[in-house]
């Protein structure tokens, strides 16, 4: 129904081309160039005036530290994406909603984590992305159980459906934690593969393979962190999302596998994946094979604006600017700690 | 809740619809005038007056109907992209008018076929086979005219107006692409003019009125 332009634009045309108004504004091969020439912060922070970006950080006294600049940079972020979200109708409403959900599963991780390590909770709330921020939030030390955090805070989210595989875990402790989160993400990325695949047209399209790499990549990363763990490869394979290229003969080869090599072997059956593993190493000068699938990320989301009258673009722009701020934030890392050699690892967009 | 609102009215006129026709037909039926239900009874006995003023106004109809879509698709991506890219608003005004040109197309034809329209005695016509022929003949070939043109607007309004919104973005995205994405307009809106005159064209023939 949506992949008709003239139908897609009577709710979404509006939307759809402020998105890619903003798209207009990440930041070029050229402005990286002029960035990492900084000697200071102060001198990138000219820069950046130059660009989209304008005097976002005018009222910042000096010096300028890079955490201040990481904030300002996801403040700007946050305020364009709750605009389009203000100005949503139903399905891209929902669509964005389901963005939203990954931050809140973040924000719930983080405040389990940092109660576990008895913060006050009136410091962890301001860490907490602001994207995934809801009411319930600051009840969430009072649960010390998965069922207690289920009954108190969950219940009334929309991550309420996702949490249902994970009260039968017992307490919350950090091996659990990551349990719960990776558990509470599988879910997640499966419900939005779902829903995307629904909508059908050029927004599953899109989407669909975005997704699918997403999961993918969970899995290949989550299987070569659990070397040397104590998680079982039983539990290993239940945290896996199901949507990926990868499912199903893949995802099981992964859950049979012992040690880096053989992911490696398993990756070699699928040529987008093969060609990330052989370009990643752990030698200097090259690149990690988390800033491969950045790359892949990047590609993937630079895609999606080669078709119009989907939903995609305003995923794809969410992900791309924020691997800019990343970007900028190694960037301005590097300047401010004077540690020029690994500078130019940062991942061009554009 | 806007796409509930079009399939509560959608169905709503076919609800509607269904039922009236229903109702008509068992109405006929169980008087004995079951013969009335019936295409070719339909085709023959209904005056060429109704075809010819249904041509007219789905010829004007739907090609509004066309350029209105068009001219929405179009205008909301000229909104959006102008938002970060304010000098794409003037130019881009060509995208409305191409679309606005295909009511126009629609407007002419309805202009032309109405021209064509002229009175007859009924009586006089009904005595005359030749007179009730070229009368009927006129009446289904402006039916057939202003059908063929709003068809070919509605569609070719579709059509401009989704370019329309691509030349829109793209010129916003990067002001060298607009020129060719023009010309790929210019296209698109040539196909209205190809319903115009085959529309004109069939109408050539058609001749109204009690007089041999």
């Amino acid at each position: 129904m949506n992949s008709a332009g003239f139908m897609f634009n009577i709710d979404n045309g509006y939307l759809e081309g402020l998105c890619r108004g903003f798209k207009c504004g990440i930041l070029k091969q050229a402005d990286y160039l002029n960035l990492v020439q900084c000697e200071t912060l102060e001198d990138l922070k000219l820069h950046l005036q130059g660009t989209d970006y304008g005097s976002f950080l005018a009222n910042e006294p000096s010096p300028l530290s890079v955490s201040v600049i990481d904030d300002k940079l996801r403040e700007k972020l946050v305020i364009e994406f709750q605009h389009m979200r203000n100005h949503a109708v139903e399905p891209l409403s929902n669509f964005l909603d389901f963005i939203t959900y990954g931050y809140m599963i973040d924000n719930i991780i983080l405040l389990i984590t940092g109660t576990l390590h008895q913060r006050p909770i009136s410091e962890l709330i301001p860490k907490c992305h602001p994207l995934g921020s809801f009411e319930q939030m600051e009840a969430i030390h009072v649960a010390s159980t998965p069922a207690e955090l289920y009954n108190a805070v969950l219940v009334d989210t929309p991550l309420a459906p996702f949490f249902v595989d994970c009260i039968s875990e017992q307490d919350l402790d950090e091996m659990n934690i990551e349990i719960i989160r990776n558990t509470l993400y599988k879910a997640y990325l499966e419900a939005f593969y779902n829903f995307c695949k629904k909508m059908g047209g050029a927004t599953a399209d899109v989407m669909c393979e975005i997704l699918a790499f997403e999961a993918d990549r969970r899995a290949i990363i989550i299987t070569i962190n659990s070397f040397g763990t104590e998680l079982s490869k039983d539990d290993r394979a239940k945290l896996y999302p199901n949507c990926g290229r990868m499912y199903p003969d893949g995802l099981a080869a992964l859950a049979r596998a012992d040690d880096y090599e053989q992911v490696k072997t398993v990756a070699e059956y699928y040529a987008e994946y093969a060609a990330l593993f052989d370009g990643s190493g752990n030698n200097p000068g090259d690149k990690t094979l988390e800033d491969k699938f950045f790359e892949h990320e990047v590609k993937l989301n630079v895609f999606a604006f080669l078709q119009q009258f989907h939903f995609g673009v305003f995923y794809a722009y969410l992900k791309l600017k924020e691997q800019e701020c990343r970007n900028i934030v190694w960037i301005a890392e590097c300047v401010a700690q004077k540690h020029r050699a690994k500078i130019d690892n940062y991942i061009p967009i554009f | 809740m806007a796409a509930q609102i079009r399939t509560v009215v959608t169905n709503t006129f076919l609800t509607l619809f269904v039922s009236v026709a229903v109702v008509l037909i068992l109405y006929y039926v169980f008087n004995g005038q079951g013969e009335r239900v019936s295409v070719g009874w339909f085709l023959s006995t209904t005056s060429p007056y109704m075809w010819a003023c249904l041509g007219i106004g789905l010829s004007v109809s739907l090609s509004v109907v066309g350029a209105a879509l068009g001219i929405h698709t179009t205008g909301t991506s000229i909104v959006g992209g102008g938002v970060k890219a304010p000098r794409i608003k003037t130019k881009n005004l060509i995208s409305v008018i191409f679309c606005e040109a295909v009511a126009i197309y629609g407007l002419i034809t309805a202009i032309v076929l109405s021209g064509q329209l002229d009175q007859f005695q009924m009586s006089v016509v009904l005595n005359n086979q030749a007179l009730q022929n070229s009368n009927w003949l006129s009446g289904y070939l402006i039916f057939g005219a202003g059908l063929a043109v709003g068809l070919v607007n509605l569609f070719c309004g579709i059509a401009v107006g989704i370019i329309g919104s691509g030349a829109a973005l793209s010129d916003a995205a990067n002001a060298a692409l607009f020129v060719k994405i023009l010309i790929v307009e210019i296209f698109g809106s040539a196909i209205g003019l190809f319903g115009l005159i085959v529309g004109i064209y069939m109408t050539s023939k058609s001749k109204m009125g009690d007089k041999e």
